[in-house]
C-alpha cells in the first residue's frame, strides 16, 4: 500500500474544518457550510468502506501500517488497523455524517463553528482507533476533550457550564495517570510502539500498577460505576449531535483501550483484576438499570442505560473468551448505532416541544406514527430483542460470561430484564397512553432529513441483528489471536 | 585577551546603552528614535551572539569567571528575542498612558545586559553583579507608571523584597566562599567534600535568593502584587525574560558547582517545585484580575520548569529549557491578548471583561482559547509537549511522587484556564473593544498562536536545538 489511507482518514475531516474556518460568518453561508461538512464526512465514510473492502480478515497482523519519524529516537508516528479497530473506525465515519445531518433544527447559532468542532472531533476519534503508538494514542485520546468541551459548553442546555467542566476535569483527571504509565513503559522497555510492546511484553511485577493507571483513565471514559456521574450530566446538557457523538463513539474509546492495551499489554494484571472489573460491571448493570427506571428526563434515562450497556461490554472483555470479547465489540458497535438513534429520537421530539421530560408526552402514536415505529425499533434493539444487533452482542457476552463465571453471568442476565423494563416503560409513557397535553397535537411527523438519519441507523441495526457474520468475520481472527497470546503470556509469565 | 570577541555582544550592548542615553538627553522628543534604535540594538546583539558564540563548545574568560558555551549562547538569544518582542508590542500601551519615554527602552536594555552577565557567569561575584544590574533596572520599570499609586506600590514592594532576597543570597555566597575559599563554580566543585554540611547552608541561602527571583513558592509573595501593579507591558517582561536568566543560573549553579551534593539540594528543589505547582494552581482559582491570574499561572509554570532541574540529569535540564521556551511563547500570546483588550484609551484587565469575547472578536477569542488550552497542557498543543518532556525526564529518575503531584496539579490548573474559556465562549457579550491594534501586536499574537498550534507537527526541531546543551 502506497496510498496512506489511514492518515487520509485522519486528516480529511480536519481539512474540511479548515475550509469551513474560512467560510465562517453570516447566515447566508449556513447552507454551504453544512454541505461542505456533510460532503467531507461522507467522503471519509466512503474511504473507510474502501478500507474495509481492502481489509484482509484472515490475518491478525496490523494492516495499512504507516510509520514516520516524529520525534527522533523517541516516538514514531505509527498507525495501522487490525480486526479490532477497523469496526470502530467505520462506526465513527458512519455516525459523523448523520450527526452533521441532524444539526438542521437543533443548532441555531454559530453553525460553522459547531461543524468545525464536530469534524475535528472526528479526526481525533479516528486517530485514537488507529494509532499504534502509546504517545500518539494519548495525544488523540486527550485532544478530543477540547472540541467536546466546546460542543457541550457553547451549544448545550441550561446547566451546560457545569456539565462541560465536569466532563473535562473528570476525564483529564483519569487520563493523567495514564500518561505517567505510558512514560514508565517507555522507561522500562525503551519503546512506546504497540507492536513492539506486544512482542516484548512487560515484566509481571510492574504490570499491576500500570494496569491500574490505564484503568483509571478508561474507567472514567467507559464510564464504569462509580465514576460514571459525569455522563448523565454531559449527555443531558449536550446538544443532540453532541450526545450522539459522546454515546456512539467517545465511550467506545475506553472499551477499545481495554482490549488493545489492558488485555494486550498487561495479561497478568488483567487476570488479577478481573474480579474487580466483574464486580464493577455487575454493579453498573444492575444499579444503573434501577436508576434508569426512575428517571423523568428521557435523555438521562438513555444516558444511564448507556452506563448499563457499557457494563456488559467491560464484563464481556474480561471474560477473555472468544464469545465474550466478540460480543463486547458487537455490543459496542450496536450500542453506537442504537444509542445514537435513541438520542436522535429524543432530539426529534425535543426540537418540536422543547421538553425532554417524559410526562410532557403520552399518546403521540396517532399524531406521529412514522416516528413511533422507528422509536419502537430502537427501543427493542436497546433491550436486546432477537433480530436486532443488540441481541447478538448481549447474547455472546452472556455466553462468554457463563463459561467463565456462572454467578456473574446469572446476575448480569437479570440486568437484561430490568433493561427491558425501563426501555419498554419509557416507550409506553411517551408513545402510548391518553393524549392529555393538547400542544402535542400540533407535532409534525419526521421530516426528510430526520427520516433519512433514523432509517440509515435502522438498516444496520436490523441487518446485523439477522446477519452478524460480516462483523464477526472481521474481528474473529484478531480476537482469537489476542486470546492465544494472552494465555501464552500468562503461562510463560511475561 | 585573545578571546575578547566572545564577549562582544555584552560590550556592544553596554556601549549602545550609553550612546542611547546620551542621545536621549541631548535630543528633544527622541523617544520614538530611541525605541526603534533599541530594537535594532537587540536584534544586532542577537545576531552577534549567534555568529560569535553559537559554535563554541566551552570557553572560559577573565580568570574563569565567565563561561561561554552553548547553554549561555542559546539562553542569551532567547532573552534577546523575547525582549525584542516585548519592547515592540508595548509601545502602544505606553503611549496610552503617556509614559512613552526614553528611559523605558534604555532600562529594558540595561536589565537585559544584567541578565546576559548572569547567564554568562561562572563565578558567584559575577553572577551577583549581573543579578543586581537586572534587578535595579526592573525596580524602576515596575514603578514606571509613577502617577498610578499601584505602580509605585509594586515597585516599592518589589524593591524591598528583592533586596531582602539579595541579602540572603549574598550571605549564602559568603558562606560558600568561607568554606571553599573560592567564588568560582569549578573551584567550588573541586573543594567540596570537606565540610559538606556547612556548604549546604550556603546552598540553601542561595537557593532561597534564587527562588525569590523566579517567584517559586514559598518565596512568591511579591509576584501577584508586583505583576498586578506594574504596567502591563512591564508585567509581560517580568513573566518572561528574567525567568530565563534565573533558570540558567539555577542550572549552572546546581549542575556545575554542586552536582556532587545532589542529595542535599534535590529535596529542596522537589519541594519548591511541588509547592509552586500546587499553590500556583490552587491560588489562581479565586482570582478576578487577569494579571494576577497570570502571576499565579507563572508561579505554577516555574514549578514545572524546576521539576526538570530537580532531576539532576542532562535530559531533565534540557526539558526545563524546552519548558521555559514554550512558556515564553505562550505567555507572549496571552499578554498580546491582554494588550488588545482596550476601549477608548482604557485597558481592561478584569476576568469579567473577557465575557462574550467570542461573539465580538472571534479571532482574538480563538487565539486566546488555543493559548489557554496550551497553558493548561492539553494535547496536541505545545504546552502539552513542554510538560511531557519534563515528566518524561522526571519519571526516568523514578521520581513518581513529583510526577503524579505535578500531573494532578495540571488538572486543578485546567480548571481556572477553562473558567476563562467559559467566560469567553459561554457568557453574554459586552461592549466591543477597539480593533486598531498595531501591526506588531497582531503579529506577535498570530505568531505565538500558530507556533503553539503547529508545534506538534515539528516537535523534533526544538529538541534538536536544545539537546546540544551539555554541561554535565
Amino acid at each position: 500500500m502506497n496510498f496512506p489511507i489511514l492518515s487520509s482518514l485522519i486528516l480529511l475531516p480536519t481539512v474540511g474544518a479548515f475550509f469551513l474556518f474560512f467560510t465562517r460568518g453570516n447566515k447566508k453561508n449556513n447552507f454551504t457550510v453544512k454541505y461542505v461538512a456533510l460532503f467531507t464526512s461522507f467522503v471519509n465514510f466512503l474511504l473507510s468502506i474502501y478500507l474495509w473492502i481492502l481489509f484482509d480478515h484472515t490475518t491478525s497482523e496490523f494492516q495499512f501500517v504507516e510509520q514516520r519519524i516524529w520525534i527522533k529516537d523517541f516516538i514514531n508516528y505509527k498507525v495501522g488497523v487490525d480486526g479490532i479497530s477497523i469496526l470502530f473506525i467505520l462506526l465513527t465515519t458512519f455516525i459523523t455524517p448523520l450527526c452533521i445531518l441532524s444539526v438542521n433544527n437543533s443548532i441555531k447559532e454559530r453553525l460553522s463553528e459547531f461543524l468545525i468542532a464536530v469534524l475535528i472531533m472526528e479526526s481525533f476519534m479516528i486517530g485514537v482507533f488507529c494509532s499504534l503508538d502509546l504517545v500518539i494514542f494519548y495525544l488523540f485520546f486527550e485532544a478530543g476533550l477540547i472540541p467536546m468541551f466546546l460542543i457541550i459548553g457553547i451549544w448545550g442546555g441550561a446547566r451546560r457550564v457545569y456539565s462541560a467542566f465536569k466532563f473535562f476535569l473528570y476525564t483529564l483527571l483519569g487520563s493523567v495517570l495514564m500518561l505517567v504509565a505510558i512514560i514508565t513503559i517507555y522507561w522500562l522497555t525503551g519503546t512506546t510502539d504497540v507492536i513492539e510492546l506486544y512482542s516484548l511484553g512487560i515484566e509481571t511485577k510492574y504490570q499491576n500498577l500500570l494496569w491500574l493507571a490505564f484503568f483509571s483513565s478508561f474507567a472514567v471514559k467507559t464510564p464504569m460505576w462509580p465514576v460514571h456521574t459525569w455522563l448523565p450530566d454531559a449527555h443531558v446538557e449536550a446538544p443532540t449531535a453532541g450526545s450522539v457523538l459522546l454515546a456512539a463513539i467517545l465511550l467506545k474509546m475506553a472499551g477499545y483501550g481495554f482490549i488493545r492495551f489492558s488485555l494486550g499489554l498487561f495479561p497478568a494484571a488483567s487476570e488479577v483484576f478481573t474480579p474487580l472489573i466483574y464486580t464493577l460491571s455487575v454493579i453498573a448493570i444492575i444499579f444503573t438499570s434501577f436508576i434508569a427506571l426512575m428517571q423523568e428526563d428521557m435523555k438521562k434515562l438513555i444516558a444511564y442505560s448507556s452506563v448499563a450497556h457499557m457494563g456488559y461490554v467491560t464484563l464481556g472483555i474480561f471474560t477473555i473468551q472468544q464469545q465474550g470479547i466478540e460480543g463486547s465489540i458487537i455490543q459496542m458497535i450496536s450500542h453506537g448505532l442504537v444509542s445514537a438513534a435513541l438520542f436522535l429520537c429524543v432530539g426529534v421530539v425535543y426540537d418540536r416541544m422543547h421538553s425532554r421530560l417524559i410526562n410532557t408526552y403520552g399518546g403521540i402514536v396517532s399524531i406521529i406514527p412514522k416516528y413511533s415505529v422507528l422509536f419502537m425499533l430502537f427501543t427493542l434493539a436497546a433491550l436486546g430483542l432477537p433480530g436486532t444487533s443488540g441481541f447478538v452482542g448481549e447474547f455472546l457476552i452472556l455466553m462468554g460470561a457463563f463459561k467463565d463465571n456462572f454467578l456473574v453471568a446469572v446476575i448480569a442476565s437479570i440486568g437484561v430484564i430490568i433493561g427491558a423494563a425501563y426501555m419498554l416503560w419509557l416507550y409506553k409513557r411517551v408513545i402510548f397512553g391518553k393524549l392529555i397535553n393538547n400542544d402535542l397535537k400540533k407535532m409534525i411527523d419526521l421530516n426528510r432529513s430526520e427520516s433519512i438519519i433514523l432509517t440509515s441507523l435502522a438498516i444496520p441495526t436490523l441487518f446485523f441483528g439477522f446477519y452478524p457474520d460480516p462483523l464477526i468475520n472481521t474481528i474473529e481472527v484478531s480476537i482469537s489471536d489476542l486470546i492465544e497470546t494472552y494465555n501464552f503470556r500468562l503461562a510463560s509469565k511475561i | 585577551m585573545t578571546n575578547l570577541q566572545l564577549v562582544f555582544p555584552e560590550i556592544f550592548l553596554s556601549l549602545s546603552i550609553m550612546f542611547l542615553l546620551i542621545l536621549g538627553v541631548f535630543k528633544k522628543n527622541s523617544s520614538k528614535i530611541i525605541q526603534n534604535l533599541s530594537l535594532v540594538v537587540l536584534l544586532v546583539t542577537a545576531v552577534i551572539t549567534f555568529n560569535e558564540t553559537i559554535g563554541i563548545k566551552e570557553v572560559k574568560l577573565f580568570n574563569n569567571s565567565i563561561i561561554i558555551d552553548y547553554l549561555s549562547s542559546l539562553m542569551k538569544i532567547v532573552t534577546l528575542l523575547a525582549t525584542f518582542l516585548v519592547l515592540i508590542i508595548s509601545s502602544n500601551y505606553l503611549r496610552t498612558f503617556k509614559i512613552f519615554k526614553i528611559e523605558y527602552p534604555i532600562l529594558v536594555l540595561s536589565s537585559v545586559l544584567g541578565m546576559m552577565i548572569m547567564i554568562n557567569s561562572n563565578d558567584l561575584i559575577v553572577f551577583y553583579m549581573g543579578l543586581e544590574l537586572q534587578s535595579l533596572a526592573l525596580y524602576v520599570l515596575a514603578t514606571f507608571n509613577r502617577d498610578q499609586i499601584k505602580s509605585s506600590e509594586a515597585g516599592l514592594k518589589y524593591f524591598v523584597l528583592s533586596a531582602l532576597s539579595s541579602g540572603l543570597l549574598l550571605y549564602g555566597c559568603s558562606l560558600i566562599y568561607g568554606f571553599t575559599g573560592s567564588t568560582n563554580f569549578n573551584v567550588i566543585a573541586n573543594q567540596l567534600g570537606s565540610s559538606e554540611y556547612a556548604i549546604t547552608f550556603g546552598i540553601v541561602f542561595i537557593l532561597v535568593g534564587l527562588a525569590f527571583k523566579i517567584s517559586a513558592v514559598p518565596f512568591h509573595m511579591w509576584a501577584p502584587d508586583v505583576y498586578e501593579g506594574s504596567p502591563t507591558s512591564v508585567t509581560l517582561f517580568f513573566t518572561m525574560v528574567p525567568k530565563v536568566a534565573a533558570l540558567t543560573v539555577f542550572i549552572r549553579f546546581l549542575y556545575v558547582a554542586f552536582l556532587n551534593l545532589i542529595d542535599q539540594w534535590q529535596m529542596i528543589l522537589i519541594f519548591l517545585s511541588i509547592a509552586s505547582m500546587l499553590f500556583g494552581a490552587i491560588a489562581a482559582i479565586g482570582q478576578t484580575n487577569l494579571k494576577r491570574l497570570a502571576a499565579y499561572s507563572s508561579i505554577g509554570h516555574v514549578g514545572y520548569a524546576l521539576a526538570g532541574v530537580a532531576t539532576g540529569t542532562n535530559e531533565g535540564m534540557q526539558s526545563s529549557v524546552i519548558y521555559i521556551i514554550i512558556y515564553i511563547i505562550m505567555n507572549l500570546g496571552l499578554f498580546s491578548c491582554l494588550l488588545m483588550m482596550k476601549r477608548e484609551n482604557q485597558y481592561y484587565e478584569k476576568i469579567e471583561d473577557l465575557s462574550g469575547l467570542s461573539k465580538n472578536h472571534p479571532m482574538l477569542a480563538l487565539s486566546l482559547m488555543i493559548i489557554l488550552f496550551s497553558l493548561a497542557g492539553i494535547p496536541p498543543l505545545a504546552g502539552f509537549f513542554a510538560k511531557f518532556y519534563v515528566f518524561k525526564s522526571v519519571i526516568e529518575q523514578s521520581m513518581y511522587f513529583l510526577a503524579i503531584v505535578g500531573l494532578l496539579s495540571t488538572v486543578v490548573a485546567a480548571f481556572y484556564y477553562l473558567r476563562l474559556i467559559k467566560i469567553m465562549y459561554f457568557d453574554k457579550e459586552k461592549e466591543k473593544y477597539d480593533t486598531d491594534h498595531g501591526l506588531w501586536l497582531k503579529f506577535s499574537l498570530t505568531f505565538s498562536t500558530l507556533l503553539i498550534l503547529v508545534y506538534f507537527i515539528f516537535p523534533s526541531q526544538l529538541i534538536e536545538v536544545v539537546s546540544r546543551i551539555n554541561i554535565i
